[in-house]
């Protein structure tokens, strides 16, 4: 006999299972791969690159290192953005601010010594946010910790500064939260653009109540509960000191196991007796959920048996032996089905996409989909689970929405978890197309180079590359470095450029690698915890041609945050279109002889682009999926040149 | 490759001087830091004592994946701990190594010999030392509860397994809130990150745990 509601728990079940049946191996171990073996330094590690070009790097200033080991931890880079000519670097201790006019040549700027971790930051108009989430935090940025475990100088919250001058940030507002802010998303009101909301992930522990009034911990029904939710600040533009908590959304509640229906004390001391009677009977029965449930018999014959050979014994189990089985399957039952709840109570990062109204919550044991269109009250719609998932970290968009890459932070980001041994479906991204309300499984990508015991490694945060059709994205892997990959196909990732350095130190694990790697205007930045700010340069290889480079190089953006996507628009133009026919041409979707009568025509004044154009079309009729889309898009930019 | 920015180094250096007052004060351990660290050593090692017992002893691929998860895990983070303790407290990383290379801990003493109760050297030899229960952490098999779970196979094993996995877990969630509810610890970076690290992890595992020991009562025939 099967119980009968355990409705709530199957369906997570049949989730988790099915990555593992679909599970095709994307990444296989490549021996002569040149990241393999790299000599390891602070500053003069080996390096291997493929498509890519570092052309800057400025190590971390003073005061913003231990200069007696690059790997305090107190004093890592972590989360990037960027406004204008300006990058923001959070760190450990504060926040670096560099002018990036010249890509090639960051220039630090200013900084603000602010101690308190994470440090992760966003930019909005003259507003700088920091995430502030550890208990040394101080109201006051002072270094000297706190040591009281109930303290008014404690601060654990979201920083906002005023950054009008650039060379002096002001705090101007401190909104404080009962777990401290991991991270943070900004999310715009698309109707309302007079406030603007964060999104608080707090993933630590709670702070007391007497420290912070209302927080408190409890289970995911509980509404006074810290846990299970996030925070909502709204932020009045006009008047940020009155930036506040204005909502708890308990997007974590009633995720696993769905709510049960509690029996009542009667009800559950007659099930009981019932039980009890029915193991007078000689029958092994628990109760499970609510409900009486028989024990399956091959577990019975199984676990008496073996309790008979446990004492030593043989023959028919005793009397004896059937009381302890029956006390080991209510120990079982217990500790399945009691604590706090089975779902997670956090989430790490959410990322906001405003223009489709989702958000993709990586939500410690599931990855969700938000709706978000009302940004102040944002809204789960789908749960996904995945058996190889150890920790959801972080989710990216495909510019279309049709598809989310979520991230799996297997360890922390502080273990080395992409050695040959670590499996290559764990501590990896999981792709998942988008489906109405539905979030379906495509494939795994993790970064395919075995790395060393020595190097920190895991999925972390990336951002897309704005190649017209199709998805790229730039991820960091901690030490494991920056790979480009294609998710063009979401069930088949395909790395298509990489930066990798050797070890920090050769002498055990010490922390560094890139927090963070995020396209802007045309370069790839990266937060190297230990090495300070690096910045690439694309160049062209038979993955990714001179021309879909160029096509990326010309968007333009004047603000990339964190967790936070804006739909990419690509103005039409030569590089464009020749990014197009490179895609057709690689997809053995079109003759390298008509590509190039295509390419002919684009630079001469004189061609009948319209004309060439109207052929496309009719070939985009026959085509499908992205060839049928980049064949459409080719088709409207060579009329828009003309 | 290195290109130091002619521009950005006195800069930085100027901005350093304007806006950081001081360097960090480097910041010491409490004794309640200390005292974590050495004891989740112990407790980690236990953990790795249960998967270790395993494979022998289950075919199941569900728990045999969560063995392989965990033994990942308390490693990697046992030698962390052990880096840490190397730094920050000397004499008693020291005990710890030696205790890790010769296995027999009669010869400690004191806060050590939890250390010697569960160490690497297998659980079979639990039962020698179910004298030591005193000095266990929180949530840790007994040596009684270690041999009767080396001794079981199948169904039985893995409900034991995951009932005292989740037991285990359970403790070092424990342990962590007890040390952020201590006067002035966690204070040091590594540590704070560490510790909630280990809440989230752990936190995650029991959850993945429990649907386990619900699917082997309820979803066989």
């Amino acid at each position: 006999m099967l119980p009968v509601r355990l409705s709530s728990v199957r369906p997570i079940r049949a989730v988790l299972l099915l990555p593992v049946l679909l599970a095709g191996l994307t990444v296989s171990a490549q021996t002569t791969d040149p990241r393999v073996g790299l000599r390891a330094g602070l500053t003069d590690a080996g390096s291997a690159a493929f498509g890519l070009e570092l052309v800057a790097n400025i190590p971390r200033p003073a005061g913003f290192t231990n200069p007696d080991d690059a790997g305090d931890f107190g004093f890592a880079n972590t989360d990037l953005a960027f406004q204008g000519d300006r990058l923001f670097m959070g760190n450990y201790h504060g926040v670096l601010i560099y002018d990036i006019s010249t890509p090639a040549q960051p220039a630090l700027l200013s900084t603000i010594a602010c101690p308190g971790g994470q440090g992760d930051v966003s930019v909005h108009g003259n507003l700088l946010f920091m995430s502030v989430e550890e208990t040394r935090g101080r109201v006051d940025c002072g270094t000297g910790g706190v040591e009281s475990p109930v303290s008014e100088e404690r601060f654990r919250g979201v920083r906002i500064f005023d950054i009008s001058n650039i060379q002096q940030p002001r705090q101007v507002a401190s909104v404080q939260t009962c777990r401290g802010s991991h991270t943070h998303t900004l999310v715009p009101d698309l109707a309302d653009p007079s406030n603007l909301y964060v999104y608080v992930s707090g993933t630590s522990g709670i702070r007391p109540g007497e420290e912070l009034a209302g927080c408190a911990p409890g289970g995911p029904e509980d509404a006074g509960s810290s846990l299970f939710r996030i925070e909502v600040i709204r932020v009045p533009l006009a008047n940020p000191e009155r930036a506040e908590v204005i909502g708890t959304p308990r997007l974590l509640a009633g995720l696993d196991p769905a709510p049960r229906r509690q029996p009542t004390p009667e009800t559950r001391a007659a099930m009981e007796a019932q039980v009890a009677e029915m193991r007078a009977g000689g029958r092994f029965a628990v109760v499970y959920d609510g409900e009486i449930v028989d024990v399956p018999s091959g577990m019975v014959e199984q676990v008496l048996g073996q309790i008979v050979a446990q004492r030593g014994g043989s023959g028919a189990p005793t009397a004896a032996d059937t009381t302890t089985a029956h006390a080991l399957f209510d120990q079982f039952v217990q500790q399945s089905s009691e604590g706090p709840s089975t779902g997670p109570d956090q989430c790490h990062d959410i990322t906001v996409y405003p223009e489709i109204g989702l958000a993709g919550g990586a939500c410690a044991g599931y990855g969700l989909l938000l709706d978000i269109r009302d940004p102040a009250n944002p809204r789960r719609v789908a749960a996904a689970g995945d058996e190889n998932f150890a920790y959801w970290h972080s989710a990216t968009f495909s510019n279309d929405g049709r598809s989310v890459v979520f991230t799996d932070e297997w360890g922390g980001g502080g273990a080395p978890r992409c050695r040959a041994t670590d499996r290559p479906e764990w501590g990896a991204n999981a792709i998942f197309t988008i489906d109405g309300q539905d979030l379906d499984f495509q494939s795994y990508y993790k970064m395919p180079a075995a790395q060393s015991t020595e190097e920190n490694c895991v999925a972390h945060n990336g951002s897309l590359v704005p190649v017209p059709g199709r998805d790229v994205m730039a991820q960091a892997w901690y030490q494991g470095g920056l790979s480009v990959f294609d998710f063009t196909d979401p069930s088949n990732p395909v790395e298509i450029a990489y930066f990798d350095r050797g070890p920090v130190s050769a002498d055990g694990l010490t922390m560094g690698g890139y927090w963070s790697t995020y396209w802007y205007n045309g370069y790839v930045y990266g937060s190297e915890i230990a090495r300070g700010l690096d910045v690439f340069r694309l160049v062209p290889t038979d993955h990714l041609t001179a021309a879909e480079i160029d096509a990326a190089e010309g968007v333009a953006g004047g603000t990339v945050n964190p967790q936070h996507q804006t739909r990419v628009t690509w103005t039409a133009s030569a590089d464009v279109a020749r990014a197009y026919l490179d895609q057709l041409v690689r997809a053995d979707a079109m003759e390298e002889t008509r590509a190039q009568q295509i390419r002919a025509a684009i630079a001469t004044p004189s061609a009948d682009l319209a004309g060439m154009a109207g052929g496309l079309e009719q070939d985009a009729a026959r085509a499908d999926g992205r060839d049928a889309s980049r064949l459409r898009d080719l088709a409207a930019t060579l009329r828009a040149l003309r | 490759m290195r290109l130091p920015s002619p521009v950005a180094v006195p800069l930085a250096v100027v901005a350093a001087l304007l806006l950081v007052a001081a360097p960090a004060a480097a910041q010491r351990p409490t004794d309640a830091d200390l005292r974590f660290v050495r004891d989740m050593i112990p407790h980690h090692q236990q953990a790795l004592d249960m998967t270790a017992l395993v494979r022998a002893r289950t075919e199941s691929r569900a728990l045999r994946l969560l063995a392989e998860r965990i033994e990942t895990a308390q490693r990697d983070e046992i030698a962390w701990m052990r880096a840490w303790l190397a730094d920050h407290d000397p004499e008693a990383a020291g005990a710890h190594d030696a205790h890790a290379s010769h296995g027999s801990g009669h010869e400690m003493s004191g806060h050590e010999m939890h250390g010697a109760a569960h160490g690497s050297h297998g659980s079979g030899h639990a039962m020698d030392h179910a004298d030591m229960d005193h000095a266990m952490m929180p949530g840790m098999l007994t040596p009684r509860e270690m041999a009767r779970l080396a001794a079981a196979s199948g169904s039985l094993f893995e409900g034991l397994f995951l009932e005292g996995m989740i037991r285990h877990h359970e403790g070092a969630v424990g342990m962590v809130r007890d040390l952020f509810a201590s006067p002035g610890a966690a204070q040091l970076p590594d540590l704070f990150r560490f510790a909630s690290d280990v809440e989230a992890d752990q936190a995650a595992e029991i959850a993945r745990m429990r649907l386990l020991l619900a699917d082997l009562f309820f979803s066989r025939p």
